[in-house]
């Protein structure tokens, strides 16, 4: 395994930039998230490590190797596809030999790899059949099993889970994630899903429009946001639009005044609030910034309800409160009281 | 309309299908009824059956030769087809290619075009040919194997084309990803996917080069004859139950060589 390492990463399709100067080192063994909604270059920033697509510019170093030229039969990092690609006219203990044949490991030594590889991912015995006589799992499996043979020194996951049904991805995460800490994987994942790159990740990447909006761990991301788009996309942000009046100061594009310690720079800003950090009804008492609102809509979700109120005609946000028993969803137009902390927001300016 | 409407549909849809059926296979089970006959002129009803057309075709020195000739020429045409055509529908299927469709529907032609078109205009071409480079191409067997590829090359354009449509590229990347370099991957996975469509266009190629008449009447050789051009000049001065004996061993054959491949290939899927 080998650390890797990507710099100044780009790709352009005549004037449309797909991944815009992206920089990212992984360390040896770790395993890292790229997030992002379709279309944020986390595809195609994969892609290029892989060798498939050239980049415009940039460079990409496995260990310490340069492989930036280099076509993708000579990289050696196993990727794992969307769609498994499993060759269709080979037997299962075919496909998985396919790298070790390529990779001209002798004929003695391919048997025992083979089945190494088919034993981790709990498919011993399943050598003679073919893919189309497996289910998506199990194929997920082979594919799995094809990438880790032949020893690449950094995996590479596209979307591994989006095919399988909802109970098995949560059960193959799992299985992924410890076969990657028990072998010391450096890994690279990509995907949109938000549940599943928090639950896998050593750190992740979160990526919009070609660029990396921030990495970091799962606390940082969430507790330290850098900025409105990150602040909403992982985990949920109430918004509320207005300005800072002064270090310190927020007023609401309605006209609302709080303390918030977080404003620094005067000017048009977005204040974000996670939902636990908003105290509702009597645990909102004595807090700095205290509201009444109106309920517009409420939604019972289980284990939680999305309330949409309305602090005045202009600031409008959702509140998200654990449910407990004996608690029933505020009706519209009832009023709640509201409040939170003067650390409990962060400022992110706008326009800028 | 009442309920028995959808019925009657499928009445009349069945009965045209058993229709065109007959009309494809009456004319082969009175070839095969023929050719038991005993009497030398087809008249109905048969006097008595018999063995002995077979044997005549058999001992019938230009059949012998025209059927080896004719294995030859199918065979290598088909080769050469291949050769030819598959190369060709990959590039059309996966690149951009300058007028791909025209380029497309050019490949495809021959099998729309009448023999004795196709005929009459590779004669006159090759004659041409000869005249501009003093190369003996008329007549000779480079000449017809040529022309007979150019009745192959519309099945495996056509057929390989089609297997090409439903390939999972990603495979190939695949294969690029565990080590394997664009050679290797062409034969170990790309090959191998498309055998179908190859095996099938193989054989309607070799099928449609055997049986071509139209256009093999013009460009033999003195002394050289394809099998359907010797039944029909055998046809010319007798019209005794041989031909339809040698008929029917072609079309057992035929059949043969097709159920052999549908065990291997189901060529219902390909066609």
């Amino acid at each position: 395994m080998a650390r890797l390492s990507i710099s100044h990463l780009k790709k352009s399709y005549g004037d449309f930039i797909a991944v815009d100067d992206v920089d990212i080192a992984i360390a040896d063994g770790e395993f890292l998230v790229l997030l992002g909604p379709s279309g944020c270059g986390k595809t195609t920033t994969l892609r290029m490590i892989a060798g498939f697509i050239p980049p415009t510019a940039g460079s990409i170093t496995i260990g310490e190797r340069d492989v930036t030229a280099l076509p993708p039969w000579k990289r050696h990092c196993g990727l794992v596809f969307q769609s498994y690609a499993l060759f269709p006219h080979m037997t299962v203990a075919q496909n998985v030999a396919f790298g070790l044949e390529m990779h001209k490991v002798p004929q003695a030594e391919r048997g025992p790899r083979v089945a190494e590889a088919l034993r981790l991912v709990r498919l011993t015995g399943f050598d003679d059949r073919y893919p189309r006589q497996l289910s998506g799992g199990q194929q997920q499996r082979v594919a799995l099993a094809r990438a880790l043979a032949m020893q690449p020194q950094v995996l590479l996951l596209d979307e591994p889970l989006s095919n399988l049904d909802a109970k098995l991805r949560l059960e193959v995460r799992v299985e992924i994630r410890e076969l990657q800490r028990k072998l010391g994987l450096t890994t690279i994942m990509v995907t949109h899903d938000q549940e599943e790159a928090l639950t896998m990740a050593d750190r992740l990447v979160v990526m919009e429009k070609g660029q990396v909006r921030q990495v970091g761990t799962q606390r940082e991301l969430y507790e330290k946001p850098a900025d409105r788009f990150v602040a909403g996309f992982i985990g949920r942000s109430a918004f509320l639009d207005g300005e800072v009046t002064a270090p310190g100061r927020f007023r609401t594009a309605g006209g609302l005044d709080m303390v918030c310690a977080a404003a620094a720079k005067p000017g048009p800003a977005t204040l974000a609030l996670r939902p636990e950090r908003i105290a509702v009804g009597g645990e909102a008492d004595g807090l700095p910034n205290r509201f009444t609102a109106k309920v517009e809509h409420a939604s019972y979700l289980g284990a939680l309800l999305d309330i949409q109120v309305a602090l005045d005609e202009h600031d409008r946000m959702l509140l998200q409160i654990p449910n407990r028993p004996g608690l029933t969803e505020p009706q519209p137009d009832e009023s709640i009281t509201i409040g939170w902390a003067e650390d409990a927001g962060l400022v992110y300016p706008r326009g800028a | 309309m009442s309920a028995g409407s959808p019925r009657l549909g499928r009445y009349v849809l069945n009965g045209a299908a058993a229709l065109s059926l007959g009309f494809i296979l009456l004319p082969l089970i009175f070839v095969t009824w023929l050719s038991f006959f005993r009497q030398e002129i087809p008249s109905f009803p048969p006097e008595g059956y018999s063995l002995q057309w077979f044997a005549a075709a058999a001992n019938n020195k230009s059949f012998i030769d025209g059927f080896v000739l004719s294995l030859q020429v199918g065979i290598v045409a088909t080769l050469i087809g291949l050769v030819l055509g598959v190369p060709a529908s990959l590039a059309l299927a996966r690149h951009r290619i300058p007028l791909g469709p025209g380029v497309s529907t050019l490949l495809l032609l021959p099998l729309v075009m009448p023999g004795i078109v196709l005929g009459t205009s590779t004669y006159v071409f090759q004659i041409e040919v000869e005249l501009a480079t003093e190369i003996p191409v008329m007549g000779s067997l480079g000449g017809l194997i040529a022309a007979h590829t150019l009745v192959v090359i519309p099945w495996v354009v056509r057929l390989v084309t089609a297997s090409l449509a439903g390939f999972d590229r990603t495979i190939e990347e695949a294969a690029q990803n565990l080590g394997a370099g664009p050679i290797t991957t062409f034969w170990r996975v790309t090959l191998p996917s498309i055998r179908p469509g190859i095996v099938a266009a193989a054989l309607f190629g070799f099928v449609t080069s055997f049986g071509n008449l139209e256009m093999s009447l013009f460009l033999v050789g003195p002394g050289r004859t394809t099998l359907p051009i010797a039944i029909l000049q055998y046809l010319e001065w007798k019209i005794d139950p041989t031909v339809a004996a040698a008929s029917l061993i072609q079309i057992v054959l035929i059949g043969v060589a097709m159920i052999v491949t549908d065990r291997y290939v189901k060529l219902s899927r390909v066609v």
